[in-house]
């Protein structure tokens, strides 16, 4: 796999610079940021922090996919303390915002007004925009051939597709608890209302019973 | 041969140099959630830092502050349970589809942690392997810009699909529970009320025959 004939000890021969240069590039090649799922416990909050250059832009999607009412509330802060961003119980949103300061940033979601339903919220946040896969695609001087734009076109139009995908992956994932909180709901209600029932009936008769029982000394001679 | 994986790791680990984190005191445990296909690959990336409040800042944590990962797949089974060093990445492979719960928390194995030791992880976890095919590619056949860009189509084309068919599974799986919760409200009406019917009987012919014997009928 490596290239042939490179000794340990001498220089990096040609093949293996364009490797390097080709890795370094390629695997910086994702937009930076973070997507990520995580559990929010009732009564709890979470922040995260990212470093944002200055003029830089980023945004930042978020939303509650399990718990309670699906709300959260979400505050953006700025290195030097400012809130930029305040929401509270946001089922979801997207924010962008261009930093004027270099420094960094911090978001946070809040379930403090919640005493007990834990929250599962997913966000996603990008910043910058996305660097070209080699670094002279950036600033070039000729324009691009007609198989590139249309290589543009379609690879702009993948990532839409992509984005729609995760935000109906985590529609269908809300549904599905839902879903399956119903189906337990309706196990546990039928047999909780199997045993009310039979607990009813049998305390009817007993109770009945009871009463006529009691009346031993003068029993009801209606008839003669 | 192993030379390309380790400069990937080394160059992993320097793109996060100011790379998104979340603050954490020792052993509190943070959990996430991926929900991925079967067969995927997830590699985490991570860096931690010890906060010194000398210096007002975070610096590398030490080697004696190792990072915990539980990884449990959507059956409640442990895909994952080991120690790391204070940076590095960690690695799983999916074996069924589902949710899949990634925990961590930070440990120090020597020392006490002074300073009410907080600490930040900086995170990065990725779904599925990507870049290692394009250097190897892209050096022994010399391509072209063109044709490294019509790979990235590929792999982001190769990416929808997969997700499309996770998306089949999932939406197999809703659909067989609305499907048992359509059967069971069905089944379980009919059977109480046949339960309801048989008790108002029973209740009867048992009080019939007690107000016999009771003399009273």
């Amino acid at each position: 796999m490596g290239p042939a004939g490179a000794r340990p000890g001498s220089p990096p021969s040609p093949p293996l610079l364009l490797l390097l240069l080709l890795l370094l590039l390629l695997r910086a090649a994702r937009p930076r940021g973070a997507e990520l799922t995580f559990e929010l416990p009732d009564s709890a909050k979470q922040c995260f922090h990212e470093d944002v250059e200055r003029g830089a832009k980023f945004s930042l999607d978020y939303q509650v996919i399990t718990g309670g009412h699906y709300d959260v509330d979400c505050y953006v802060e700025d290195p030097l303390g400012k809130t930029i961003y305040r929401e509270t119980k946001k089922q979801y949103d997207s924010f962008t915002h261009r930093a004027e300061v270099k420094g960094v940033y911090q978001f946070c979601f809040s379930n403090e007004f919640s005493t007990f339903s834990h929250k599962t919220v997913y966000f996603d946040f990008q910043v910058g925009d996305e660097p070209p896969i080699l670094p002279d695609m950036g600033n070039r001087v000729t324009a691009l051939t007609q198989m590139e734009s249309a290589c543009v076109t379609i690879h702009e139009a993948l990532k839409t597709v992509i984005d729609s995908q995760t935000h109906y992956r985590l529609r269908e994932a809300q549904d599905r608890a839902r879903a399956e909180e119903l189906n337990s709901r309706v196990s546990y209600w039928s047999v909780g209302e199997t045993v009310a029932l039979f607990l009813v009936s049998f305390s009817q008769v007993l109770l009945l019973k009871s009463f006529f029982t009691e009346k031993r000394p003068a029993p009801r001679v209606a008839h003669s | 041969m192993a030379l390309p994986l380790l400069l990937g790791q080394l160059l992993a680990l320097m793109g996060l140099g100011d790379a998104f984190y979340l603050e954490v005191r020792e052993l509190e445990e943070k959990c996430f959630i991926q929900e991925i296909p079967d067969g995927t690959v997830v590699i985490g990336n991570y860096k931690t830092e010890l906060y010194d409040p000398a210096m007002e800042k975070y610096q590398p944590s030490p080697q004696w502050i190792n990072l915990f990962v539980f990884v449990k797949d959507p059956e409640n089974k442990n895909l994952l349970a080991r120690q790391y060093g204070p940076q590095g990445s960690f690695t799983f492979t999916s074996q069924s589809p589902g949710e899949h719960q990634i925990c961590l928390h930070l440990e120090s194995i020597r020392f006490a942690l002074f300073y009410d030791g907080k600490l930040a992880i900086h995170l990065d976890m990725q779904l599925g392997e990507r870049s290692n095919d394009y250097a190897e590619f892209a050096a022994k056949d010399k391509l072209t810009q063109l044709h490294l860009r019509v790979q990235q189509l590929v792999e982001q084309v190769e990416l929808i699909q997969k997700e499309q068919e996770y998306q089949r599974w999932r939406e197999e799986r809703f659909r067989q529970t609305s499907e048992s919760t359509n059967q069971r409200v069905l089944w379980w009406s009919i059977l109480q009320t046949f339960i309801l019917v048989a008790t108002g009987v029973w209740q009867m012919q048992h009080l019939k025959s007690f107000f016999k014997a009771k003399k009273l009928v």
